[in-house]
């Protein structure tokens, strides 16, 4: 026991702080890529809602993309693909390149992963609300932008929540692929310590209980913001 | 129309600077290595890039008087990031061969070491010619010369490719691989370790030279020349003036530049 | 005076409303996008690289496909127990199939790919003498072995779900009929419950056929594992673009395939064109 305590101290022996900082990794790359892909996923769930085919189809085949590729094959177009894309673009227009790190190339594979399911979830939330919302708010003389605000996104986002809690939780564990590319995230920093220690087990093991540590906290998060969405319920 | 004159214009103003562009001011040089090819170039426990090569490279830089600056990228992604201008050149036991020059510009050798293969010290295996290995667990680190002469030599052998060389020696010692083949000094300086005490070299091979190239060098580029001229010149400056031996026998017993 | 006469009015011209406009850009993006891709690999098209590791490619899939199959069918049999164990009144059955399902779902694939590749690796002395190594040496069958216990997670989950679906009325109805618990099970409750089951069980054959391409990461040479060969070799990015189309391929032929199934077998719960 105390040999295993040792391997994960902090400092210069153990482990503890490669493991914390990847934990800071995964975590900040959870938490950026969030937005990017709620954002992404409500808009291409208003295109697919949308009256215009055109719109409709060109959402579809995002959906229909980042839904069917494996993640890890996404995550190696993007940073593979992009970064050659960027460089063919950039330079046949005479500019020096930009470079995209592997936590950028990580951030955009994730959300165009994140946005695709999350549109699926917007678009149902979207259908389960009355079209007599919609009508009330022009009846009430208000812009379609403050329908959006003020009416259907509360709405909205009490009816996307299970749905968009579950894509966080499955989110947090997609970041593990990164690890693939270099990220020096909570897999990545057991993996060098399983190899260099050569206790495998042992810190694969408490990779996994760390991921089950962040999904809980999540709940718990989640927990709150889904009771604040409720807080204008009657008590029972 | 005149809209599209204009376009016309600027972008052949923007080409014609493009082409300006190519005379480089090469005061900094980002070089770029793997890390985990000990005793080539590997982290120490610091974080630290150490290694043959990482001495080289400095050396080469204080010959060509440029600032030099290091990156570490995985193997498999190294040859695309310096195709997308994460660095300059790569200095990381990179072989030379047809097949890479086809993506990239190398210089001239800058050390020669043929490949070998390890096993586990009971193993029964005989020797290494392709019917000893035939049907057994080969390991090699993936997208190197030493893979592709497993896959072209070794083609009845059970050939697992490792992103890594760490990944292969830890398969090894535990019994999964029955062989592994890579550079015989990085098996040799392995077996020196804690960890490589389960092993032992079975034999070295005769390098191919088709697959094997003529030695490690450094690539760069397709078509920046100057670069590479920079860097041709230091090397022939660190094996004349003999810092190359100095470095040399830090590491090494015997001469890595080979014939 | 009369309207009925007129003919109707003309319909009123669409606009270029701002959906309009975007959609066009949007779609106009992706056949470009398509158009190219295509010329991509139509201009550099010189054959080799499909000559050299299409057949390669091949393979993978025919790798892909038989961990899929595996993974599938022992989770499966594997969720049986779960889902019973999740649904008994028991604490120590119904803890251990909490903490298998909480476990399975809640942490990455490619951690608990890891944990049972390397970690079989590090008690390699162990397992050679209990007779397993044989088994855990092999990178596939590690892979089955990973895949299959988290889907049986999830499928656990989607059974187990699927079954308290089920209105508490169908099971007090079989009582009032008297039927014996085993016919009441597998004649009344089991097929209705398949039926809520059938989507996400579709889902899951997805996500595992998009999951096995995590084998490539420990040496199996899946689709995953020849396309990065491939380009590890060749540099060409067409392998990831062959690699992305089977795979969609794959996932789209199984979704067209899962969507008439079940039509099919919901067909007695569409409203029928009198």
């Amino acid at each position: 026991m105390d040999t295993y305590l040792s391997l994960l101290a902090w400092g210069s022996g153990g482990w503890g702080d490669e493991i914390a900082a990847g934990i800071w990794l995964t975590v900040t790359l959870a938490l950026a890529t969030l937005p990017i892909g709620l954002v992404l996923g409500f808009f291409v769930a208003l295109a697919k809602n949308s009256e215009e085919p055109s719109l409709k189809t060109a959402a579809n085949i995002y959906t229909t993309l980042f839904r069917g590729l494996p993640e890890l094959l996404t995550l190696f177009i993007i940073y593979f693909g992009l970064q050659i894309l960027l460089r063919n673009v950039f330079t046949s227009i005479g500019l020096t390149p930009i470079e995209i790190n592997s936590f950028v190339a990580g951030m955009i594979a994730l959300s165009l992963v994140f946005s695709s399911f999350a549109s699926e979830v917007f678009l149902s939330a979207f259908k389960g609300i009355a079209s007599g919302q919609y009508e009330g708010a022009s009846a009430l003389g208000l812009s379609r932008l403050q329908t959006m605000r003020l009416v259907i996104l509360p709405q909205l986002v009490r009816l996307a929540l299970p749905g968009l809690s579950n894509l966080w939780l499955i989110l947090l564990k997609d970041t593990s692929l990164v690890s693939v590319v270099g990220l020096s995230d909570v897999l990545r920093q057991s993996s060098i310590a399983a190899r260099v220690s050569r206790e495998a087990f042992f810190f694969y093991f408490v990779a996994c209980l760390i991921y089950l540590v962040l999904s809980i906290i999540s709940s718990v998060g989640i927990g709150r913001i889904e009771a604040w969405t409720r807080r204008g319920d009657l008590g029972r | 129309m005149r809209v599209l004159k204009a376009l016309a214009a600027a972008a052949t103003v923007l080409a014609l600077t493009v082409g300006a562009a190519d005379a480089k001011d090469w005061s900094k040089v980002k070089i770029g290595t793997e890390g985990a090819y000990p005793p080539f170039n590997y982290l120490d426990s610091n974080g630290d890039l150490k290694g043959f090569d990482i001495d080289v490279a400095k050396a080469l830089c204080e010959a060509m008087k440029v600032e030099c600056e290091f990156v570490t990228q995985d193997w498999d992604g190294i040859i695309p990031a310096l195709q997308a201008g994460k660095f300059d050149a790569i200095i990381a036991s990179m072989s030379i061969t047809e097949e890479r020059m086809q993506q990239v510009d190398f210089t001239n050798k800058y050390y020669n070491t043929p490949p070998a293969i390890a096993v586990p010290k009971d193993s029964a295996l005989a020797g290494v010619t392709p019917e000893d290995l035939k049907g057994i667990a080969l390991g090699a680190q993936g997208s190197t010369t030493h893979s592709n002469y497993a896959e072209a030599k070794f083609s009845e052998a059970d050939i697992k490719l490792y992103p890594t060389a760490e990944e292969y020696k830890l398969d090894v010692a535990n019994g999964r691989l029955d062989a592994v083949i890579d550079d015989v000094v990085v098996l040799s300086e392995w077996l020196a370790t804690p960890e490589g005490e389960c092993c032992k070299i079975l034999g070295t091979l005769t390098p191919d030279p088709v697959i094997n190239g003529p030695g490690a060098g450094i690539a760069i580029r397709k078509g920046e020349d100057d670069l590479k001229e920079m860097f041709n010149k230091a090397i022939e400056q660190i094996r004349a003036d003999g810092t190359y031996k100095k470095i040399n026998d830090a590491y090494f017993a015997f001469d890595v530049y080979g014939g | 005076m009369t309207d009925a006469a007129l003919p109707p009015p003309p319909p009123a011209p669409k606009g270029w409303t701002g959906a309009r406009l975007a959609g066009h850009v949007f779609l106009g993006f992706w056949v470009l996008a398509g158009f190219a891709i295509v010329l991509g690999v139509a201009t550099g098209w010189d054959g080799t690289f499909l000559a050299t590791y299409g057949p390669r490619l091949i393979e993978g899939l025919k790798v892909t496909l038989w961990l899929v199959f595996w993974s599938l069918s022992i989770g499966a049999l594997l969720s049986l127990p779960i889902a019973a164990g999740r649904m008994s009144k028991s604490r120590i059955l119904g803890g251990f199939a909490f903490a298998w399902v909480y476990f399975f779902r809640g942490t990455p694939l490619l951690a608990q790919t890891f944990l049972v590749y390397y970690g079989a690796g590090s008690f390699s002395a162990e397992l050679k003498a209990l007779g397993l190594w044989d088994f855990f040496r092999e990178a596939m069958f590690c892979a089955v072995f990973t895949f299959a216990l988290n889907t049986s997670a999830y499928q656990a989950e989607i059974l187990g779900g699927a079954l308290r679906n089920v209105p508490k009325g169908q099971r007090e109805a079989a009582a009032a009929l008297a039927l014996p618990r085993h016919v009441t099970f597998f004649k009344v409750i089991l097929p209705q419950a398949l039926i809520v089951a059938l989507r996400p069980y579709g889902n899951e054959i997805i996500l595992m056929i998009k999951g096995s391409a995590i084998a490539s990461i420990i040496t199996v040479l899946d689709l995953m594992g020849e396309t990065r060969r491939a380009f590890s070799r060749s540099f060409d990015f067409e392998a990831y673009l062959w690699a992305a189309i089977l795979y969609l391929v794959m996932v789209e032929i199984l979704r067209r395939v899962w969507d008439l199934l079940e039509k099919r077998l919901t067909r007695h719960l569409q409203r029928r064109e009198e």
